[in-house]
């Protein structure tokens, strides 16, 4: 029996790969986009009134109540918003410390910084949104710290979901920058040096354009996640994010659900073009 | 060129294998069609060895789950729901045999063929449930059964005592914007579109002109006027609550200091040693606008598997010392009159007025709102719109 299969992919390479790839690519095509189309299918269907279930035909009602309707823009516009928001933070937060990895620290600095930054993703998620919540409240140690100087903490709304998101998503930008910087040889460097530029010079002309690819990359892990997450609103504010409405409407109406998912994938696809253009793909 | 022709044929062939997927999908689609209803049990015959049950927290412990398989050799599989939406949800998959849906999803479930009508003949403890919980228009549809109560409760408002002075007696410290103004950021609210029904029976006392007679069937002004208090309220909620936990943290953190709660709640809080008080027993325990409530039914899955262990587990849960015990753990009502002999605190039913019809008149039970008006005309608002109007006040 075996010596037999062997013997059939003996000298046909095409079976050999078909037969290697056939069960990821099932799985890619039949669980993850066969799904994901489904999803979009719902989008355009409505749902009966009285009987709560799905009616199978083309309506465009629901992209007309995204439209129509004044609350989706501002849901829309504060989570896309925030994203970008949490996106620059990141960037801005993990640049130094990406750069000091790659290029500064010793060998041993390297690993215990690389460890560092990865711990935080050991724990579960919810622990860190909660744990953030009560640092947030009113009697946490936010509000403790800051009283002697006469200050208040932002308390839970927009800006603590910033907090948050900046917070869970920030390895998520350390580490493509990281692998981006190391990837820029020392010589580079020196030699910009040796042709009488400033570091600043250096930094912006040199090592800047060659890493930005890799801040790119990054940006759209914090961008997406943040796009994506309903629980931290919930969990910190009271502002309905995208992903908040379509969990309210999921078992009520699909329809609808499907047509609000749709927006973030809009914006993504938006995103990975102007990436794409940035070139942040050319070394995946 | 040759990897170029290679390339086309891949895509096409993940493109036919798409089309394959879809048809082979809307082919599943077509042949699931629902038998529907009608097919109610005749007789109680042998277990079929297990029941799968969707319900509320503590509605299924262990205490009378275990004598209940020892008994009926039925072994009780419970999933714990914590709304109304995805009780409705679970049900519809078709995977549980029954579920004690309150009354905000029993319509929906009957209107969308996912129970069975229940034959009451088949359930002894039935006869003896209070009269008052039973043909009630949450549990029977169109003079069929449609379930077995388990018990009630009402909607709290509590506060903390320290913090707010004069003991309220009125919904209005939350609702009417000017005293809720006093307490910004520090009012919780529930976070489900049944909220609503909060602001109706507010309005239902305070502007008797708009003439709302139920706080789930409401038309068109007065659905905009309760809509319309909540967006007045929104700046004043510091937090809007649907997961009991992160109300009971917020209140033992000092961040909400006043809203609308359920007893469990309100119990954890005395636990922990919290400040916290609800309308007292001289107040007949509630504002004086009564508050919304809930009654949960039982209610058997049309696509049920084991209808002998779900029947058995009906007759059971409204035996008296097992509902008895059920209430207890829960803090609500017994739906069974026999229940009050049996509850460890002598007083329990005087203290949740089981007994007390009066009482519960002026508690307004979660239903599924619904175009039909029930008075022939069918321009209230459904629960779809109530879906939506949320969204819109929350912004």
């Amino acid at each position: 029996m075996g010596h037999r299969l062997a013997g059939l992919f003996n000298g046909r390479p095409r079976l050999q790969v078909g037969a290697l790839l056939a069960g990821p690519l099932g799985w890619l095509v039949v669980g993850y986009l066969g799904s994901l189309f489904v999803l979009l299918i719902a989008a355009f269907w409505t749902v009966d009134p009285l009987s709560g279930e799905l009616v199978q035909s083309l309506s465009f009602e629901n992209f007309e109540i995204l439209f129509d309707e004044p609350v989706y823009r501002d849901i829309v516009g504060r989570t896309v918003l925030i994203a970008a928001l949490v996106t620059l933070t990141d960037a801005v937060l993990a640049f130094p410390i990406a750069f000091y990895m790659a290029k500064v620290a010793s060998r041993r600095g390297k690993a215990i910084l690389v460890v560092a930054v990865l711990l935080p993703l050991w724990s579960s998620y919810l622990v860190k949104v909660l744990s953030w919540r009560t640092m947030l409240s009113s009697d946490g140690i936010i509000n403790w710290a800051l009283e002697p100087f006469g200050l208040h903490g932002p308390g839970y709304g927009n800006t603590a979901v910033w907090l948050v998101m900046s917070y869970l998503w920030l390895p998520y930008m350390v580490l493509p920058i990281y692998a981006g910087l190391e990837r820029i040889p020392n010589s580079l460097i020196s030699a910009s040096e040796d042709l009488g530029a400033s570091p600043f010079t250096t930094f912006r002309r040199v090592i800047l354009p060659l890493s930005f690819p890799a801040v790119v990359a990054g940006s759209i892990f914090t961008f997406a996640l943040t796009l994506g997450d309903y629980i931290t609103p919930r969990l910190v504010s009271n502002n309905q994010f995208i992903g908040n409405v379509i969990f309210n409407n999921i078992s009520n109406n699909l329809p609808l659900a499907s047509a609000l998912a749709l927006v973030p994938i809009v914006v993504m696809i938006a995103y990975l073009l102007v990436a794409r253009k940035l070139g942040a793909f050319e070394h995946i | 060129m040759r990897t170029h022709a290679h390339t086309t044929r891949t895509a096409w062939l993940i493109v036919a294998g798409l089309v394959a997927f879809m048809l082979l999908l809307a082919g599943c689609g077509s042949s699931d069609d629902d038998s529907g209803g009608g097919n109610e049990l005749q007789k109680v015959g042998k277990g079929e060895g297990e029941v799968n049950l969707v319900n509320w927290g503590g509605y299924a412990e262990p205490a009378w789950t275990k004598p209940f398989e020892q008994k009926t050799g039925c072994k009780v599989n419970s999933k714990v729901a914590g709304t109304s939406d995805e009780m409705v949800s679970l049900m519809r998959s078709g995977q549980y045999d029954g579920v004690s849906a309150s009354g905000n999803a029993t319509a929906r479930l009957v209107d969308g063929n996912d129970v069975d009508p229940v034959n009451v003949d088949l359930v002894p403890n039935y006869e003896t449930i209070f009269a008052d919980l039973k043909d009630q228009p949450y549990n029977t549809f169109d003079g069929v059964n449609y379930g077995i109560p388990h018990g009630r409760g009402a909607n709290l408002l509590m506060w903390n005592p320290d913090d707010v002075k004069p003991a309220p007696t009125s919904w209005d410290v939350i609702l009417d914007p000017k005293k809720a103004a006093e307490y910004k950021g520090k009012i919780s609210a529930y976070d489900d579109p049944i909220y609503i029904a909060d602001a109706a029976v507010y309005l239902k006392a305070h502007q008797p002109d708009l003439g709302i007679e139920s706080p789930y069937e409401l038309n068109e002004e007065q659905f905009e006027a309760a809509t319309d208090l909540l967006k007045e309220q929104r700046p004043f909620v510091g937090e809007y609550w649907s997961d009991l936990t992160k109300q009971i943290s917020a209140f033992a953190n000092g961040d909400s200091e006043v809203g609308t709660t359920w007893q469990y709640q309100y119990f954890a809080l005395q636990e922990e040693g919290k400040p916290v008080a609800a309308s007292p027993a001289s107040q007949g325990f509630l504002p004086s606008e009564g508050a919304t409530g809930w009654s949960d039914t039982w209610m058997i899955s049309n696509q049920a598997k084991n209808p002998n262990c779900m029947y058995m587990w009906m007759d059971w849960i409204v035996s008296p010392k097992v509902n008895a015990e059920a209430a207890e753990v829960f803090g609500e009502a017994p739906s069974q009159s026999l229940a009050c002999d049996h509850t460890a605190d002598k007083n329990f039913c005087t203290k949740y007025h089981a007994d007390n019809p009066g009482f519960w008149k002026r508690v307004y039970y979660w239903e599924t709102p619904l175009a039909d008006c029930g008075n022939g005309s069918s321009d209230c608002k459904d629960y779809n719109d109530w879906v939506q109007a949320w969204t819109t006040i929350k912004g």
